[in-house]
């Protein structure tokens, strides 16, 4: 498998020096979105390139894959200059997988997969045996093998992406570029993908870099992140471990926002709305776990011991007040119960914050 | 029946193929026989093999008939059905648009409005010499359209090499067509030109595949010949373009450099057909899109020989049409060809749609 995949040891397949992104306008006009850059991607590794809309992440893919012009600055495949190189050679070195929907007509997944031979094929297009074996390679490393005679039309998006990275993979690339590749795939499939594209990594020392906007996704596969956070003027990037970036709080102040706040226990954003009442959770295991979720989507902290208790059982849960005890078969049945209590428990006024509507009560 | 195909293994997909493109290869070879023997003066068909052979007829006059009238008709009629079926192939892609045809560049209203200007000029010069419109004045409107469509053709094409996208350059060149028809409006119906002149413009826009001499032939044949030897030597660009501009840049393709000569080969062979038969419909739309659907496939390597083949024959049967066998009145080539264009257009769309959702859902 890793033999299929060029370049040595000793190059690193992608740095930029001082490289500058952004737009330009007329002549003298330009906005620049990212300045004085210099990364590295190293072979075997998965680098998640992650930031809020608008903070230029797919400007920045766009500009290391030589699809979009630098505003200075350069990015270096080996030791040439992307913008500078021919075409083919660069083919044969950068792969790129889009976001945007490929209509090819009639086409075969075979087929599409074999367009990735192009740089290497003659002036008709023809396939060398070894072209083929190329194809079927990068087939098998995908998982896309199956779908060979499927036509491309009929694919699932999450097949034709599979496909997608077998055609760029065909291209037997050192590095391979994906722009929001995954962002139209159920989540068990991107997950899948995700756990493709670190294998090709370890394996073949591929190095990807891959634009996503599922941060979850970027922390848990991700080697290292490229991380932007949006500013005035410009974006700055941080670069590190998921971990680490994590930890020193970067993640959080990048994707900052009001109405949500980084949950550092559970490493995802929360929505933080104002606390109706308290309530206690009582019982073990997943049950117990999903039912203290159930309960702060409604609005109530999860304390340890509170005017409000559900039990949770094998099978059941009872809703404990004061006055009453109720018995339900289902998280959905519990919220409605709480519901109808909430009323009377909101009895911890935020600060400043106007009392809340009480919730509309369910029809008898 | 798509489940059918998908499951063909490559060997009996490729076979098949063959077959079908022979059966094109046949049905081209009878029409132009029969092309040449059908008419006022009915030819049995072994009689023009035999005349074609260099063997001499039956009936003294035949061989003129065969050489001087109806093979130069039916060679028109072959290139021109194979020029204008790989413009659309070619600009079907290029655009990414079904509905793309060779003429979407404002190439057939460039053809117009140069024969506008030389039919109606010539008609306020108020000389007899081209009243008859004989070989004169078929030379002169052959040039006139063939001006008409380059002087478009290559403003487009110096607008679209500043132009990344190509949806871009294809609106440019729909507002070009826009213009010169604008013009060609004003021209015709300002009074400028004699109603026998306005008349002779009218009829060169029905098209037609009778109007070209044997000297004229070979400037066709030249310029149809360079303008497939260009289509096939962008079959490989063609085909990475299928995936969008940004993905063929990926894989090495120089995007622009691709275009433009795609471009080029297509204006040449629309340019010059339009030049030498009138704007004709149609075949550059519906023929890629039969031969892509009996193909079954999107690999320009095997539609072009296909569009060759299917467009020669298509042009033919649609010049027999136009001649009303067992009469000597012609109808209008253009009606024809969009009587038999339309339908078979809107018959594969709605196939294709069907049996990809069919198997979708």
């Amino acid at each position: 498998m890793a033999a299929l995949v060029h370049g040595g040891d000793d190059v690193i397949p992608l740095r930029t020096e001082s490289l500058a992104v952004g737009y330009r306008g007329s002549a003298r006009q330009q906005r620049v979105v990212l300045a004085d850059l210099d990364l590295t991607l190293a072979r075997g590794e998965l680098v998640c390139l992650v930031g809020p809309n608008g903070s230029g992440k797919s400007t920045l893919l766009r500009t290391i894959a030589g699809m979009q012009p630098a505003l200075s600055g350069r990015t270096l495949l080996g030791d040439d200059d992307v913008a500078t190189l021919a075409p083919p050679e660069r083919a044969r070195r950068l792969a790129v997988v889009l976001t945007e929907a490929v209509d090819v007509g009639v086409m075969t997944a075979t087929d599409l997969v074999a367009l990735g031979r192009y740089p290497y094929t003659d002036w008709a297009g023809r396939l060398s045996p070894s072209d083929w074996e190329a194809v079927r390679w990068a087939m098998e490393a995908t998982g896309a093998s199956a779908l060979a005679d499927r036509q491309v039309v009929e694919l699932s998006d999450g097949e034709r992406q599979r496909v997608l990275i077998a055609r760029a993979l065909a291209q037997q690339p050192q590095v391979l570029a994906l722009d929001e590749a995954v962002a139209f795939v159920d989540v068990p499939r991107r997950v899948e993908l995700v756990q493709i594209l670190r294998d090709l990594a370890r394996e073949c020392g591929l190095a990807l870099v891959l634009t996503t906007h599922d941060l979850d996704l970027a922390i848990r596969h991700a080697d290292r992140l490229w991380l932007l956070e949006p500013g005035d003027p410009r974006s700055t990037l941080h670069v590190g471990g998921p971990e680490d970036l994590v930890l020193a709080g970067a993640v959080a102040r990048a994707f900052h926002s009001d109405e949500v706040a980084f949950d550092l226990e559970r490493g995802a954003f929360v929505t933080t709305p104002a606390v109706l009442a308290r309530v206690a959770v009582v019982g073990h295991g997943h049950a117990a776990i999903w039912t203290r979720r159930a309960m702060e989507r409604e609005g109530l902290a999860v304390v340890d011991r509170g005017p409000l208790t559900v039990e949770v059982q094998q099978g059941s849960w009872r809703v404990v007040t004061p006055g009453e005890t109720t018995e339900h078969a289902t998280i959905a049945e519990v919220v409605e119960r709480v519901r109808t209590l909430l009323p009377a428990l909101a009895e911890i006024p935020r600060e400043a914050a106007p009392a809340p509507d009480p919730p509309p009560s369910a029809p008898a | 029946m798509s489940v059918a195909g998908a499951a063909a293994t490559p060997a009996t997909r490729v076979s098949l193929r063959a077959v079908t493109i022979g059966a094109m290869a046949v049905l081209l070879v009878a029409v132009f026989v029969l092309t040449l023997a059908a008419g006022s003066v009915a030819i049995p068909p072994s009689e023009v093999v035999g005349i074609l052979l260099g063997r001499a007829p039956s009936e003294a006059p035949w061989a003129t008939i065969v050489h001087q009238v109806r093979l130069p008709r039916a060679v028109t009629a072959l290139l021109a059905g194979a020029g204008l079926g790989v413009g659309g192939l070619q600009m079907q892609t290029l655009f990414r648009n079904p509905l793309a045809d060779p003429f979407i560049l404002g190439i057939s209203s460039g053809a117009s409005l140069g024969v506008a200007l030389v039919v109606l000029a010539a008609g306020t010069a108020g000389t007899s010499l081209v009243d008859g419109l004989g070989l004169l004045g078929n030379v002169g409107v052959a040039g006139a359209a063939a001006t008409g469509a380059a002087a478009v053709t290559v403003v487009v094409l110096m607008v679209s090499r500043r132009v990344a996208s190509a949806a871009t350059v294809l609106i440019i060149g729909l507002m070009a067509g826009y213009a010169t028809s604008a013009v060609v409006s004003v021209l015709l119906y300002s009074g400028l030109g004699r109603v026998e002149r306005v008349r002779a413009y009218i009829s060169w826009g029905f098209g037609s595949f009778a109007g070209t001499t044997w000297s004229e032939l070979r400037v066709l044949t030249a310029a149809v010949v360079i303008g497939l030897v260009i289509a096939a030597a962008t079959t490989k660009p063609m085909n990475a373009l299928l995936l969008g501009d940004r993905y063929a840049g990926s894989m090495g393709l120089r995007v622009r450099r691709a275009r433009l000569w795609i471009v080029l080969g297509a204006s040449l062979l629309a340019g010059t057909v339009t030049a030498f038969c009138g704007p004709i419909a149609f075949i550059g739309v519906a023929v890629p899109h039969m031969v892509r659907g009996l193909l079954r496939s999107s690999d320009h390597r095997v539609l072009l020989p296909g569009v060759i083949l299917l467009g020669g024959a298509v042009a033919l049967i649609a010049g027999l049409v136009a001649q009303l066998p067992g009469s000597d009145a012609m109808l209008p080539l253009n009606a024809v060809t969009s009587l038999i264009g339309a339908p078979i257009v809107v018959a594969i769309l709605l196939r294709w749609r069907r049996s990809s959702t069919a198997v979708m859902t």
